[in-house]
């Protein structure tokens, strides 16, 4: 399974309710809340093994599913 | 030295003058000694305090930049040779002594806010000006580089450029390096809009503080400086002429402050976005001292919130409790360590903790009753209908009234004491027949505070769409100068000076 599908599959069970695949401005169009992101980032480290700091938490970084695979992409490169 | 006397304007003008006088290049070097002046004239003792906080930050920056390039250059350097292990290991390593090092130069200039903030025998009258607001920024500073969001400033000169600009030490705002650097390093030619602007700017910041914020002050001082004799109904007074006085001062202020940087053409960060007019104390904390709350969120509550601790609270909540609690508890703990620490850098007393406490509690319950909001709106009143918004706006102001009442005791106690005694509408009746016209403001004054704060709701709503100066430049000139003449007239007629008032400092300056 490559990242975007590994991180579709935690997206959609944190937020079935959401097109994923679809939506690119989750934070600005209040999609996603900081309980959400909080809990993302949980997710994300422990299913890419990567580490997320305070400085990656801005919307730009969360808005879309390929904003987030760069952001992940970029860590594993790191 | 005051924002509000004769020695600070004096003190802009030479300024002014100097720096659009001497060749460019050396800009920077009087707006220095022009930082320094204004700081040694609030105490040199303070200049200690602000040294120890700009070395060592400036250090601490530098040697977690030259850390990171050298662990680049290794990792460039050993690319073949090095596992992605090996490379993991390499970075772990360097990473922790970065860490140590922000965490020594944390640790000290939160060690300093402390000792002068926390009653003690030793510092007790030692409270350097602007500290809370300079620290702040040099912690963000420091941070954002340890975080690898921002490159650190290799001179020295600069840096102390930045965390000693003068109009920020009042009262902040709290700058951002990375938004604030660009406009104070650049070579300014002389720019008469910035001018113009920056001055109108001030005059505005003067009308707030002046006419209404220092005229208020007199009655907020005498109901509680009094409690045995001002209760009752007095207190619903004060509550709601402290709210005003509140906003005319901090707001007036930092009109001042980004007015006067302005004119050195220095662009400053917003630090109010009409607050007044938030529907939810949740927006209100969106566009009151903006830059203190985005401050706390990007590095303390967003820190917290992903450190490995609460990852692995937030984990083992969801596994043994459900994802809904696992989600939300870490977020509630990591608030709560936020409106307690915002609590404390407003002030050790009691009252400046409970009211931070009590921010978190309204907020957190209103987080709560989200999904019976929802409800509500689609069952009965729409969100977006006028009169609910209407009802929402006067029921947050009517919320922040009541809380802003914390600032004007010594402690929780008193505070407490305070509603308890408004709620039993004791002396009702002294209080308006007469009684309010016993406080240290005479008819007239009323009717002044009233006006001002009626032209600067007007203003609120008139600057929705764009800066009433962008709006008045497109006017006539005879406008132009009649509107300005008319401020500047009503700032020095009615501004309050003289017997009976003292130029007072602002309100955020003690914090």
């Amino acid at each position: 399974m490559n990242v975007k599908e590994e991180l579709l599959e935690i997206l959609e069970e944190l937020h079935p309710d959401i097109d994923f695949a679809e939506e690119e401005q989750l934070i600005d169009d209040k999609l996603l809340d900081s309980f959400d992101v909080v809990t993302l980032v949980t997710e994300i480290g422990s299913a890419f093994d990567v580490e997320l700091t305070a400085a990656d938490m801005v919307p730009e970084n969360f808005n879309s599913v390929d904003a987030m695979v760069a952001m992940i992409e970029r860590m594993m490169e790191d | 030295m005051l924002f509000t006397s004769y020695a600070f304007i004096g003190f802009v003008l030479v300024l002014l003058v100097l720096y659009y006088a001497v060749p460019r290049r050396f800009q920077k070097l009087i707006l220095f000694v022009g930082n320094v002046c204004f700081y040694v004239m609030s105490g040199w003792t303070n200049l200690i305090f602000m040294g120890i906080t700009i070395l060592s930050t400036y250090g601490a920056a530098r040697w977690i930049g030259n850390n990171i390039d050298a662990q680049k250059a290794y990792v460039k350097a050993h690319k073949e040779e090095l596992s992605r292990e090996e490379k993991k290991a390499y970075k772990a390593k360097e990473k922790k002594k970065r860490k140590l090092i922000a965490a020594l130069a944390v640790i000290l200039n939160v060690a300093l806010l402390a000792l002068v903030k926390f009653p003690n025998r030793i510092f007790l009258f030692l409270m350097p000006m602007g500290i809370s607001f300079y620290t702040l920024m040099s912690l963000g500073y420091l941070l954002d580089v340890y975080w690898e969001k921002q490159k650190p400033e290799k001179s020295l000169f600069r840096f102390a450029l930045f965390v000693s600009f003068f109009p920020q030490l009042v009262q902040g705002p709290i700058s951002r390096f990375k938004d604030l650097s660009e406009s104070l390093y650049a070579e300014h030619a002389l720019d008469w809009k910035n001018i113009y602007y920056g001055f109108v700017r001030v005059l505005w910041g003067f009308f707030k503080k002046l006419v209404i914020a220092d005229r208020l002050s007199v009655v907020i001082a005498t109901i509680s400086g009094d409690f045995d004799t001002y209760n009752g109904a007095y207190i619903f007074l004060e509550m709601f002429l402290y709210t005003i006085q509140l906003y005319a001062d901090f707001s007036g202020g930092i009109d001042i402050t980004i007015g006067v940087a302005q004119m050195l053409g220095v662009e400053m960060a917003e630090n109010f976005i009409r607050p007044y007019f938030s529907k939810s104390l949740k927006e209100y904390w969106r566009r009151w001292h903006i830059t203190m709350s985005t401050w706390f969120r990007d590095y303390l509550f967003y820190p917290i919130s992903i450190t490995k601790t609460m990852q692995n609270f937030s984990k083992f909540l969801r596994a043994h409790f459900g994802d809904y609690i696992g989600k939300r508890l870490p977020v509630y703990v990591a608030s709560f360590i936020v409106w307690f620490v915002t609590g404390i850098w407003h002030g050790t007393t009691s009252n400046f903790i409970v009211w931070g406490l009590v921010n978190y509690v309204i907020l957190m319950i209103s987080e709560e009753l989200e999904p019976a909001y929802a409800a509500f709106h689609e069952k009965c009143i729409p969100a977006e209908a006028k009169g609910w918004r209407v009802f929402m706006v006067l029921r947050t102001f009517t919320m922040l009234c009541f809380l802003k009442l914390f600032d004007c005791y010594q402690s929780a106690g008193e505070v407490f004491r305070a509603y308890g005694s408004a709620f039993t509408f004791a002396k009702l009746d002294e209080l308006v027949h007469g009684g309010w016209l016993q406080l240290g403001m005479s008819l007239a004054d009323y009717v002044v505070v009233a006006i001002g704060s009626v032209v600067i709701l007007t203003v609120s709503l008139i600057q929705r769409p764009e800066s009433v100066r962008d709006q008045l430049s497109r006017k006539p000139f005879a406008l132009q100068a009649g509107v300005v003449m008319a401020l500047f007239l009503v700032t020095l007629i009615f501004g309050a000076y003289g017997m009976g008032y003292d130029a007072s400092q602002f309100i955020y300056n003690r914090f």
